[in-house]
C-alpha cells in the first residue's frame, strides 16, 4: 500500500518536525503570535505537533497598541483555547513618548515592534522564538535559514548563516545568543489559505470582505478603527466593502476593495489578483527595496 | 495576465492552465490543488548560464510575480539590469543588496511556484567553486537537479562539478538544460554534441540516466510547452512537463522497513507516553512489532495518536506520535524500527565529507556529530583522499579545507544507529559542529560501517568504576594542569601529588616524560599531532579514573577544543581544569630547559607561545597566578580543594 502525501501534508510534517526539534534542544522557547493568518496556522501546527499535550511554550504578542480591535478580541480567546500562556509586551518607552504611526512614521515600527521584541526576548531570556515568516513573502526572507541565528544584540548577518543541510538543524548557542525559527519557511500564501480551509482554522474576520469605514491616504485605503484616527479637515470615512490581505497596525495596513466574503471567494480572488500580499504594507518600501534586509539586520523579525 | 508595461513579445507570459480553472470553477481548482504533489529541485549553473533568468521565467510564467513586483522589476532593470530595455528576470531572484551590487547569487535562496500537477520548491544556488557548500546545502533536500549549460560554451568544468555534487548528495533525477539556444540559432547539431559530451562524463561518475532539454530561459522556449516552434526537431517534454512527471521514489521509501528517530518524548501526564518523530522510512500501523534501537527491546505499536483522531497508518515523511504497548525505555536519539529488520549500529564509519568552514578540519579533534536526532562526539581521522571536483581525481590529503570534498574514517565516542546514505538520507546524513564556536563546519554521508567496530562489543563488566572507587575510598577525578612551557605545571602537580598521597589517596601523575617517551613516541609537535597527543592522554586518564584513581596531568595542552574533549569524556564534575597562569615573558625569562632560546633562534618549530598559539582557558575550575603565588602555596590550595570537596566528612 502506498499512501500519497500531498504538498500540504508534507509542509505540515516539516513544520511539526521543526517545532519538536526546538522543544527538544532549546531550553526556553517562545512562539511569536501576531494574530494574523500565518500565526493562526503556526499555532494550529504547534497544537498538532505536541498533541495531546498543549504546546510546551508560551505565546508572545509584541503589542504596538495600534492593532485592529478585532485582533485583540481573537488573541485573548485563542490562547485560552490552546491551553497556553499568553505574554503581552508593550514597549514602555514608546508608550511614554507617545509614539504613534501618524506622527512618527518608521520610528513607530522600530520602537514598538523591533525594540519591543528585543526587550521582550531579553526580559524573559528566551533562547528560541518561533515566527510565522515565509520565504515567498519577500526577497531577503528567501535566503534566510529556517533556524536563523541571532547575535547577543539580535542582529542577523546574512553572510554568516549556518549551512542547513537535510532536516538537520544546529541549535547550539553561546550565552546570550538566540535563534529565530521559521516553521512556515516553505509555505506560500496560497498554501496558508488552503490549509486554513482544509483544517477549519479560525482567523480574524478582517480577512473577509465586509462594509468597513475607510479613508483614502496616499492611494492606500485605511480603515478608521477607533477614535484615535486623526481625520483631516473635511475628511469623512466612507463605508466600503473591503478586506485585508495582511494585518498589522491598522493605520499602516492597506485594505483592498473586495466582495469576497467567504474563504473560498478570498482564495479565488487571490489566485486572480495582480498584486503581491505585502503591497498593502508601508514597511517594505523604505530604503530602495532593501528595507526588509536592513530591518532584519537590526533585529526585526 | 499580460503586464501593462510589457513592451516586447519576448516576455509574454506562457501561463499554465491553472489560471483559467481558478476563474471558472474555483471548487474544482481547489480540489485538484489539494491533490498536488511536491517536488523539490535544485538549479545549478554559474552566473553566465542564465540560471536566475530561468528561475525568474518559471516564477513569471506561473503567476508568482505580481504587478507591484513587476513594476519594481522594471525600475530595477533600468538601474541594475544587463538586458538593455528588456526585463531582467535575474533581478527578481538576486535578493540581497550585497549580491545585487556584485551581480552574483551568494547564498541558497528558496523559490516557490506551482503548476496544475505539482508544487515546486526551487533551491537556487550559486555556481562558483567557492560556493560549493551552498550547492551542497541546496542539494541535500532536492529530489531533482536542473543542470544548466550555456549552449555557446558546452559542458564545462563547472558542469562536471555540479553534476558530481548533485550525484554525491543522492539526487537521481538529473536534467541537463541546454540554455540560450536562441543565441546559437536553435541549432540541433550543437545540442546533440553537448548531450554526447555530457553522456560520456555522466557515465563515469555513475549517473545512470539524465534528461536533456534545449531551452531558452530568456525567450521561454521549451519551458512550459514543447516543442517550441523554434525547435521542431526536439521530441521530448518541456522542462515543466518533465518536472511534473519525474518520479521521486515516494512509494519506494514507503515500502522499506520502518524507521523513526525519536525526537521528543511526549508525557503530559501519567496516563500518556508518546514518542514523537518524523518517519524516515517505511509504513507503520497499530499492532506492528517494533524494536527500539540500540537497546534492542521489542514491543508493539499501540496507537498512532493525532489531533483530531488516531491514525490507522502513517508513512515515510509524516510527523507522528507513536504510543507503544509496553513501558520500554526509549528516549530522544533512539530509533523505533521494524522488529524484523532493525538498522545497524556502529561507532566507526567510512564517510564522504564536505567541509563547510573557513577553519580547516582538525583530524582527531572532537566535534559534535548530529545524525537524525542523535548528537554525539566524533572525530574525523586523516582523510583517505580528497576529490578534485573538477577533474574527479583522488588526491592525497592531510585535512579538508573549505569546500573540499573527500573520504575519511569517522570515529564516534559511542554507537550510532544509522543507514548508509544511499539507502536513507535521514539516517545516513550528518553534520559536524565545532564544539567551541558552535558553527556547522562539515557535512557527511555514511558509506559503510567499519567492520572492526561492528564486531567489538562493549564488554559489560561486573566490577564497575563505582565499585573500584569505593574500594579506594575516593572519588576518581582528573586534575588537568595546562599552561605555557615553563609555567610550573609539573612542579606544582608533583607537590599536589605528594600531598594527596600523604592524605592516603591513590594517585597517578602523567606528564611529557612518561607519555612522550612511550605511548606517544610516534607523535611530533604539529597541530594535528598535538591534538592526537591530548586525545590519547584523555583516553588514558579515562581508563585510570575508571580504575578509581585521581589522575594529575601536566601538559601544555594549548587548544581549548582538546581540553573540552577530555572534559566531555569524563562524568560531570570529574574534570578539574587548573590553569597555571604565567605570562610568556616570565616563562621565557625562567627558561629552565633552554627551549625558548632554541625556539627564538628558529631551531625549534611549532613552539607554544612563539610560533604556535596557546588558547587560554575561559572557564577553568582553578587559576594559579604564579607571579603572586609560590608553588607550595598553589599546591596547598589545590590539595585542600580536592580533599575538602571530595573526602566524605566523617
Amino acid at each position: 500500500m502506498s499512501l500519497r502525501l500531498n504538498h500540504l501534508d508534507r509542509l505540515e510534517a516539516e513544520s511539526m518536525h521543526i517545532m519538536r526539534e526546538v522543544v527538544a534542544e532549546c531550553s526556553n522557547p517562545v512562539m511569536l503570535y501576531s494574530v494574523g493568518k500565518d500565526s493562526a496556522v503556526m499555532l494550529h501546527l504547534a497544537r498538532k505537533a505536541f498533541y495531546p499535550a498543549p504546546p510546551p511554550f508560551p505565546l508572545l504578542h509584541v503589542d504596538t497598541t495600534w492593532k485592529f480591535r478585532e485582533m485583540y478580541a481573537l488573541r485573548d480567546r485563542i490562547a485560552k483555547d490552546a491551553g497556553m500562556d499568553l505574554l503581552i509586551w508593550q514597549n514602555e518607552e514608546a508608550r511614554q513618548r507617545g509614539i504613534n504611526p501618524f506622527d512618527h512614521g518608521p520610528m513607530h515600527t522600530d520602537m514598538w515592534k523591533t525594540q519591543g521584541l528585543k526587550q521582550a526576548l531579553d526580559h524573559y531570556g528566551f533562547d528560541a522564538a518561533f515566527g510565522g515568516a515565509r520565504r515567498d513573502e519577500e526577497k531577503a526572507r528567501a535566503k534566510e535559514r529556517v533556524f536563523s541565528f541571532r547575535t547577543t544584540r539580535h542582529g542577523w548577518d546574512p553572510k554568516n548563516q549556518r549551512p542547513e543541510l537535510w532536516n538537520l538543524y544546529n541549535t547550539r548557542l553561546a550565552k546570550g545568543e538566540s535563534i529565530r525559527v521559521f516553521p512556515l519557511s516553505n509555505w506560500t500564501e496560497l498554501d496558508i489559505w488552503q490549509y486554513i480551509m482544509a483544517e477549519g482554522i479560525e482567523i480574524v474576520p478582517l480577512y473577509l470582505a465586509a462594509p468597513r469605514p475607510v479613508v483614502e491616504r496616499d492611494g492606500m485605503l485605511v480603515m478608521v478603527d477607533d477614535e484615535r484616527f486623526p481625520l483631516a479637515p473635511g475628511e469623512e470615512p466612507e463605508m466600503r466593502s473591503v478586506r485585508f490581505r495582511t494585518l498589522g497596525c491598522y493605520p499602516l495596513t492597506g485594505a483592498v476593495e473586495s466582495e469576497a466574503a467567504t474563504l473560498r471567494d478570498v482564495v479565488q480572488e487571490m489566485l486572480l489578483t495582480t498584486t503581491s500580499e505585502r503591497q498593502g504594507r508601508a514597511i517594505d518600501r523604505d530604503d530602495d527595496g532593501a528595507g526588509m534586509e536592513k530591518k532584519k539586520q537590526e533585529g526585526y523579525f | 495576465m499580460v503586464p501593462p508595461h510589457a513592451s516586447s513579445d519576448t516576455i509574454a507570459r506562457s501561463g499554465y492552465a491553472t489560471d483559467a480553472l481558478a476563474a471558472e470553477d474555483i471548487d474544482a481548482y481547489l480540489a485538484s490543488h489539494r491533490e498536488k504533489g511536491l517536488l523539490r529541485f535544485i538549479t545549478c549553473g554559474s552566473v553566465d548560464d542564465g540560471k536566475s533568468t530561468l528561475i525568474g521565467r518559471l516564477l513569471y510564467d506561473s503567476r508568482m510575480i505580481f504587478e507591484d513586483q513587476l513594476a519594481a522589476l522594471e525600475s530595477d532593470s533600468r538601474r541594475h539590469g544587463t538586458q538593455g530595455t528588456d526585463l531582467d528576470f535575474a533581478l527578481l531572484v538576486d535578493g540581497l543588496s550585497a549580491e545585487r551590487e556584485q551581480g552574483i547569487t551568494i547564498d541558497v535562496a528558496y523559490r516557490f511556484f506551482s503548476t496544475e500537477k505539482r508544487k515546486f520548491i526551487v533551491a537556487d544556488t550559486p555556481g562558483h567553486e567557492q560556493y560549493t557548500r551552498n550547492m551542497v546545502t541546496g542539494a541535500s533536500t532536492a529530489d531533482a537537479a536542473v543542470i544548466l549549460v550555456d549552449a555557446r560554451k558546452g559542458v564545462l568544468t563547472q558542469t562536471r562539478r555540479h553534476s558530481y555534487v548533485a550525484h554525491l548528495l543522492g539526487i537521481r533525477n538529473i536534467v541537463l538544460a541546454v540554455n540560450k539556444m536562441d543565441l546559437v540559432g536553435y541549432d540541433q547539431a550543437i545540442f546533440d554534441v553537448i548531450c554526447r559530451d555530457y553522456a560520456g562524463f555522466a557515465d563515469r561518475i555513475g549517473i545512470a540516466a539524465f534528461t536533456a532539454i534545449p531551452i531558452s530561459g530568456f525567450r521561454g522556449d521549451n519551458i512550459a510547452s514543447a516543442p517550441s516552434p523554434q525547435t521542431p526537431w526536439y521530441s521530448g517534454p518541456s522542462l515543466i512537463t518533465h518536472l511534473e512527471q519525474v518520479d521521486i521514489g515516494t512509494s519506494i521509501l514507503q515500502d522499506k522497513s520502518f524507521r523513526m528517530p525519536v525526537q521528543w518524548v511526549n508525557r503530559p501526564d501519567l496516563d500518556f507516553r508518546g514518542f514523537a518523530g518524523r518517519i524516515a522510512a517505511g509504513t507503520v500501523r497499530p499492532g506492528d512489532e517494533v524494536r527500539i534501537v540500540p537497546s534492542g527491546r521489542t514491543t508493539r505499536i499501540a496507537r498512532i495518536a493525532a489531533f483530531g483522531g488516531d491514525l490507522q497508518a502513517a508513512v515515510a515523511g509524516q510527523s507522528v506520535t507513536l504510543v507503544l504497548a509496553d513501558d520500554v525505555d526509549c528516549s530522544r536519539g533512539d530509533v523505533i524500527a521494524s522488529a524484523g529488520d532493525p538498522p545497524e549500529s556502529a561507532d566507526q564509519f567510512d564517510a564522504s565529507i564536505v567541509w563547510l568552514s573557513d577553519e580547516a578540519l582538525m583530524p582527531g579533534r572532537g566535534y559534535w556529530l548530529k545524525l537524525g536526532t542523535q548528537t554525539i562526539t566524533a572525530s574525523v581521522q586523516q582523510p583517505k583522499y580528497s576529490i578534485n571536483v573538477n577533474t574527479l581525481d583522488r588526491l592525497a590529503a592531510t585535512t579538508f579545507e573549505l569546500n573540499e570534498i573527500g573520504v575519511a574514517e569517522v570515529q564516534c565516542d559511542r554507537v550510532l544507529t544509522f543507514a548508509p546514505y544511499e539507502e536513507n538520507r535521514t539516517l545516513g546524513g550528518f553534520i559536524l559542529i565545532d564544539k567551541l564556536t558552535n558553527a556547522t563546519v562539515g557535512a557527511g554521508m555514511i558509506n559503510f560501517a567499519l567492520r572492526r567496530a561492528q564486531n567489538v562489543h562493549w564488554q559489560a563488566l561486573d566490577i564497575d568504576r563505582e565499585t573500584r572507587a569505593l574500594a579506594k575510598g575516593q572519588k576518581p577525578q582528573v586534575l588537568w594542569f595546562t599552561g605555557l612551557s615553563g609555567s610550573g605545571k609539573s612542579t606544582i602537580a608533583n607537590l599536589v601529588e605528594k600531598k594527596l598521597h600523604a592524605a592516603g589517596k591513590h594517585t597517578f601523575l602523567l606528564d611529557g616524560d612518561n607519555i612522550r617517551h612511550g605511548l606517544n613516541r610516534d607523535l611530533g609537535f604539529t597541530d594535528a599531532d598535538r591534538i592526537e597527543n591530548i586525545r590519547r592522554v584523555g583516553e588514558v586518564t579515562r581508563l585510570m579514573t575508571d580504575a578509581g584513581l585521581i589522575v594529575l596531568t601536566a601538559f601544555i595542552s594549548p587548544f581549548r577544543a582538546e581540553r573540552e574533549l577530555v572534559r566531555a569524556m569524563l562524568p560531570e564534575g570529574e574534570f578539574c581544569e587548573i590553569f597555571v597562569d604565567t605570562p610568556l615573558e616570565e616563562a621565557e625569562r625562567r627558561d629552565a630547559k633552554g627551549l625558548y632560546a632554541k625556539a627564538r633562534s628558529g631551531k625549534l618549530k611549532n613552539f607554544t607561545g612563539i610560533d604556535s598559539p596557546y588558547e587560554r582557558p575561559e572557564n577553568a575550575e582553578m587559576v594559579i597566578d604564579t607571579m603572586n603565588t609560590t608553588p607550595d602555596e598553589a599546591a596547598a590550595a589545590i590539595a585542600a580543594r580536592i580533599l575538602g570537596v571530595w573526602v566524605p566528612q566523617l
